[in-house]
């Protein structure tokens, strides 16, 4: 195994998470490199890290996804580790490797997790071989009723005929018990046929109400820990919008199980790094399924910091460094409740259209328990070219009801002027009953979405 | 013969095709009506098509394929005849 000590970072990325790695390098006394393109040389980040190199032009593909950019800013700085932050290169195994070939540290998995992970069949079977319950699916391709009735006893009802070749949600049909299987199945075998040019259909169990649950681990390639989990079921077409730590629906044995079943998975792959493992949580049933691990920090990290105290990033960085984890399980304790709240630079009014602008009035809250992590600065021009996220609003309090409650004056204390943004909606969304009472699945923010427009709700 | 312009009333990128193997969506000298699609405007990971706005053939393009964008920029030029 290598053991290198960082001496100088290079983080490839962008935006808040640029501004975030530069923090917790500096708290371990690295110095920084912010790998920038033509359009960040003005960024947050370009002006708090110790020096800044140009990768390239503005467009992602000629600097934060240009590999050989990024390894010539290795070369000219003397960097000998990257961060890659989220997005871009960051669950690229190919770009891990071109950096490890290069004599330098990727903060984060090996290539080959990184590439397993990837690959949802094989991270499927990698969960099951580790003993993490996955969606119940038919093991394989059906090609009758008789075998699908007899597939459907393990899968369970209600179940989702879904044709082999489909994708993009096309080729399925819902069954909800046996009859309704017997008569679907040979009509999605003739669809599948028509659409496709292959009938052959498996299935798979509906969740019909399900919640975005998910566990945060970190691991040394020995010995892996979780961070109890974060409810990230509130989400406008799979981007997360409002994210919080822990899940208010989970009993103490539920989330013990859960998070158990993570830290198994992340250990049967030696993992190095920081790690999420998502699953659907059946409200109905109280069962969860493994869908897929991200094997980067994520943007709604700071929930999970919020609550136990502990830096991921800082983390990420002594381990890449060769330090091993130095905690155990037992040293990890789940105190109060998180939430975060993304601000994008998107309007609401107009079905969320991207609002690129000029900075002009800004003021973050302070209160008691309030984190902002941001790159923006008064008079920044925030670029066109790259993701809509401004800042994070992150509130801890004793308890969910206090951190609501905090979150509320956050956002009332939160002045941006220059751009349209979502600030607006999150004081509306913290002012939902259903919110407080955690009464909410995976679509229930687009219903929301969709009933406040056409019930005219300005 | 009168001139008029294709202006992008936003910043981002501009883009001639769909996708980076499609054709483009027009060529210069073709004739193109107030609706016609002349090119994309990628804004933070977003798409938005750009329409000629007036009926006209297509003379020039002032941006090319790829470049970046300020609202108010001229991207193409038409002509009447």
């Amino acid at each position: 195994m290598m053991t290198q000590a960082i001496n100088k970072l290079l983080i490839a990325n962008r935006g808040e998470i640029a501004v975030r790695i530069i923090h917790a390098a500096k708290a371990l006394g690295i110095p920084t490199v912010a790998a920038c393109s033509e359009a960040d040389m003005d960024s947050q980040a370009a002006r708090l890290a110790d020096e800044v190199h140009l990768l390239g032009p503005a467009r992602a593909d000629k600097s934060y996804l240009n590999v050989e950019a990024l390894l010539g800013a290795l070369k000219a700085t003397g960097a000998n580790a990257v961060h890659p932050g989220y997005g871009f290169l960051s669950e690229n195994a190919d770009f891990a490797e071109a950096v490890i070939a290069a004599g330098a540290i990727f903060v984060g998995p090996s290539p080959e997790t990184i590439r397993r992970m990837g690959d949802k069949a094989e991270a499927r079977r990698t969960a099951q071989a580790a003993g993490v319950p996955v969606v119940p699916g038919s093991p394989g391709e059906l090609f009758d009723v008789a075998s699908a009735l007899k597939a459907a006893e393990s899968v369970g009802f209600p179940l989702l005929i879904k044709a082999s070749a489909g994708g993009g949600g096309r080729g399925i049909r819902l069954a909800e018990n046996a009859r309704q299987l017997s008569e679907e199945f040979p009509r999605s075998q003739r669809e599948a046929q028509t659409a496709f040019g292959n009938g052959a259909v498996y299935l798979e169990r509906f969740i019909s109400k399900a919640r975005h649950i998910e566990v945060q681990v970190l691991g040394d390639g020995q010995h892996a820990v979780h961070l109890f989990e974060r409810e990230c079921s509130l989400q406008r077409r799979r981007q997360k919008i409002f994210e919080e730590a822990p899940s208010p629906v989970l009993s103490p044995l539920q989330r013990e199980t859960l998070c158990a079943s993570a830290v198994r998975l992340t250990e049967s792959l030696g993992y190095t790094g920081a790690g999420t493992l998502e699953y659907l949580y059946d409200d109905i049933t109280g069962e969860f399924f493994f869908i897929e691990m991200n094997t980067r920090i994520q943007v709604e990290h700071t929930v999970s910091e919020m609550i136990t105290g502990i830096d991921l990033v800082q983390a990420m960085l002594r381990i890449a460094g060769g330090e091993p984890l130095g905690l155990q399980q037992s040293d990890i304790r789940l105190n109060g409740a998180a939430v975060q709240m993304r601000l994008n630079a998107e309007d609401p009014a107009r079905d969320f259209f991207p609002s690129p602008g000029l900075v002009e009035q800004l003021l973050w809250p302070n209160g008691e328990g309030t984190r902002v992590d941001t790159h923006l600065y008064q008079g920044y021009r925030v670029p066109p070219y790259y993701d809509s996220l401004l800042a994070k609003v992150i509130v801890h309090g004793a308890d969910r009801t206090e951190a609501l409650s905090r979150a509320r004056t956050a956002v009332e204390h939160t002045t941006l002027t220059g751009m349209a943004s979502t600030l607006a909606l999150q004081g509306e969304l913290l002012q939902q009953p259903w919110l407080h009472s955690a009464d909410f699945h995976t679509g229930t923010l687009e219903t929301w979405l969709a009933e406040r427009r056409s019930g005219g709700a300005a | 013969m009168a001139e008029s312009t294709v202006i992008t009333p936003l910043p981002g990128v501009f883009y001639r095709k769909a996708t980076p193997e499609s054709a483009n969506f027009v060529e210069v000298g073709t004739q193109v009506s107030a609706y016609t699609v002349i090119g994309l405007i990628e804004v933070m990971k977003q798409f938005s098509e750009l329409t000629a706005g007036t009926a006209g053939r297509l003379s020039a393009f002032l941006v090319e394929d790829g470049d970046p964008v300020e609202p108010g920029q001229v991207v193409a030029t038409l002509n009447d005849e």
